[in-house]
């Protein structure tokens, strides 16, 4: 990876690479830009490069030149999404696949004792909770990849869903309950959706002081479960499942289960489907179909819940 | 340790009591009721102790519409005695040594003012310090605080208490039977054992030294700022987990027949941060970015005869999404260089 990445920087063919940087443990890893042969002698990818790029091209779209980028392969879900919503330029973008074995949870490494990667006897066992739904190992967007047998290997996944039929299961009490205990925990720090590559308007509604919606802060109950509920409708359809939004969470809230019941309801009532997956596909929700279900569906389900 | 419970039971039925509790998987400083999950040993609470004196929200008033007439309900600052117990000397530093700098200074602030004269305050020692606690760094004794009101170790099965000012005496005091005099002995062994876990740890010798006297602020059109900065989400959990991070808004919330006015923390991080009727004037992420670190290694210093505004708990080390910290910062702009 590091001899692609200085070549391209070296012949000017890219101005920089957008990679992980190491860090000062050994799990903290951070998204870098580096423009010199010199400063990728700082670049690493291991385990711990669990953060997803793609959302940093759309700054990158605005500069001079091209960026390289080593997306993973539900990366490249996200990237095709962003392309399809005009947010990046794919001519201003060189994509290298990066081979992926599934990252790491140091958090879940740590309760084990764990402290480095080459110790991780079980890797399923300290896979981050994304990874435990791995899309597969096909990249959908690419100009090269940089792949390996083991990196081939697929994970062992249980049906993404399960955890949505669970909470589907439960008496609306219940459901309340569960989200009610979760959502109280809220911060309202944004990390979720600032690290979401949905989450690519210019400016949120909720920062903008003219919207009368902006908040800094849940001021009640209602808010805290609002702003969650808001955020996933406002994805639905365009949610990859790249499971970032829990991954960055600071208080371990699964925000990724209300994407989930969205991607749910939008396959068992429109057909399979997965955001970017092609770049420029329409989306059922944006889409028109004489098979679509009437609307009155949401009424019903409604009164059944 | 056997009646701690009882001990709880026994100071929240007299006062509200606040302690690490574990909720949904986490744990945070919440009040306490019999039955709840109580971690003391959790080293670092996901939010600081914070909450307890300056919470993430606070109503200041409440305006009810009543067709021409308004209604104006003020909410009166905090007047019942409190306890929190179990907070680390690291969050002790940001009351005593950061946040009464600021909130009881003129123009002192009323609610902060009261919470800090109803609340006792007991330091829990740090058995098990963690690798991204830098506490000494900022001359903070995570083995014995002077900022709180007692202090408390844990040793085996036995909960050794202390106090230190007349709050902690009489909270001791309410305790009375359930405890008995003890020997220094194994606390002294405690805190030395302590002062070597601390020692061992990756930061031990991570210093600010080079920083004092605002030297940073030579640093301030440093080309560092770019790379720094350049994977910044700009999200707010930072500030938010942070014990020293002070600003706050005030703002009012439309309740549909009336207004909430409230105090929320504000985080320099965010776009419409000290928003102003020209524009922002930090308008990109980078400057957003370098304030934030400017402010605990500079500013801060600057007004409040030295004191850097960071006590070192290592929240922000372990919960930046992109992890980019105030470690990473120290060590590029002038401390300790990265040494591998």
């Amino acid at each position: 990876m590091l001899n692609v990445a200085r070549e391209k920087l070296a012949s000017g063919e890219v101005k920089r690479v957008l990679g992980w940087e190491k860090g000062e443990f050994w799990y903290d890893l951070t998204p870098a830009f580096f423009e010199t042969e010199e400063s990728l002698n700082g670049f690493v990818y291991n385990g711990f490069s669990g953060a997803n790029l793609s959302k940093y091209l759309i700054k990158a779209r605005d500069w001079e030149g091209k960026t390289l980028v080593f997306l993973k392969p539900c990366d490249t879900l996200s990237f095709n999404q962003l392309l399809t919503e005009h947010r990046i330029d794919r001519e201003k973008v060189y994509v290298v696949g990066a081979g992926c074995k599934g990252m790491l949870d140091y958090n879940k490494m740590k309760k084990l004792g764990i402290r480095k990667e080459a110790d991780v006897t079980d890797r399923q066992a300290v896979l981050l909770g994304k990874c435990l739904a791995c899309k597969g190992k096909t990249f959908y967007a690419f100009d090269e990849v940089i792949d390996d047998e083991e990196a081939q290997k697929p994970i062992e996944v249980e049906d993404r869903f399960n955890e949505v039929k669970k909470i589907e299961a439960l008496s609306p009490e219940e459901r309340f309950a569960f989200w009610r205990s979760q959502l109280s925990k809220c911060i309202r720090c944004n990390a979720c959706r600032n690290v979401c590559p949905a989450c690519s308007c210019v400016k949120c509604v909720f920062d903008n002081p003219n919207s009368g919606v902006a908040s800094k802060a849940n001021p009640d109950d209602f808010e805290e479960n609002l702003f969650h509920i808001i955020r996933a409708f406002h994805v639905a359809g365009r949610c990859t499942d790249c499971g970032e939004c829990s991954r960055v969470c600071p208080q371990g809230i699964p925000l990724h289960l209300l994407n989930r019941k969205f991607i749910k309801d939008i396959d068992e009532l429109y057909g399979d489907y997965q955001a970017g997956l092609e770049p420029g596909s329409r989306a059922p929700l944006v889409n028109f179909d004489k098979n679509d279900p009437d609307p009155k569906i949401v009424m019903e389900r409604g009164e059944n819940a | 340790m056997t009646r701690l419970t009882e001990a709880f039971d026994r100071i929240s039925a007299a006062q509200k009591l606040y302690l690490p509790i574990e909720k949904a998987e986490q744990v945070n400083f919440d009040e306490y009721a019999p039955g709840a999950n109580v971690r003391l040993d959790v080293t670092k609470t996901v939010k600081s102790a914070k909450d307890a004196f300056f919470p993430q929200c606070e109503d200041f008033a409440h305006f009810h519409m009543d067709g021409k007439s308004i209604n104006v309900k003020p909410v009166a600052p905090e007047s019942e005695p409190f306890t929190v117990f179990g907070v680390r000397a690291c969050d002790a530093r940001s009351f005593k040594g950061v946040l009464d700098l600021v909130f009881l200074s003129d123009p002192l602030d009323p609610y902060y003012a009261a919470r800090r004269e109803h609340g006792t305050l007991v330091v829990l020692a740090c058995g098990n310090p963690e690798e991204s606690c830098f506490c000494q760094t900022f001359g903070v004794n995570p083995a014995e605080s002077a900022d709180g009101d007692a202090n408390a170790w844990i040793v085996g099965d036995t909960m050794y208490l202390k106090a230190v000012t007349e709050k902690g005496e009489k909270l001791l005091a309410l305790l009375g039977d359930l405890l008995s005099d003890a020997d220094d002995q194994p606390v002294e062994a405690e805190k030395a054992r302590i002062h070597e876990e601390m020692a061992k740890l990756p930061l031990a010798d991570l210093s600010v030294e080079s920083l004092k006297d605002g030297a940073m602020m030579e640093e301030f059109n440093s080309p560092r700022w770019k790379d720094l900065s350049a994977a910044c989400l700009g999200c707010g959990s930072c500030t938010f987990v942070c014990p020293t991070c002070q600003c706050y808004d005030i703002r009012d919330f439309n309740t549909g027949h009336g207004v909430q006015r409230y105090r929320c923390w504000d985080s320099c991080m965010y776009s419409d941060f000290t928003l102003m009727a020209h524009g922002s004037n930090r308008p990109t992420q980078l400057e957003r970015f370098r304030q934030r670190f400017m402010h605990k290694l500079v500013y801060f210093p600057m007004n409040n005869d030295g004191v850097f505004s960071c006590v070192g708990c290592g929240r922000c080390v372990e919960k930046c999404p992109i992890h980019m910290n105030i470690v990473k910062v120290i060590k590029a702009l002038g401390g300790k260089k990265h040494v591998d």
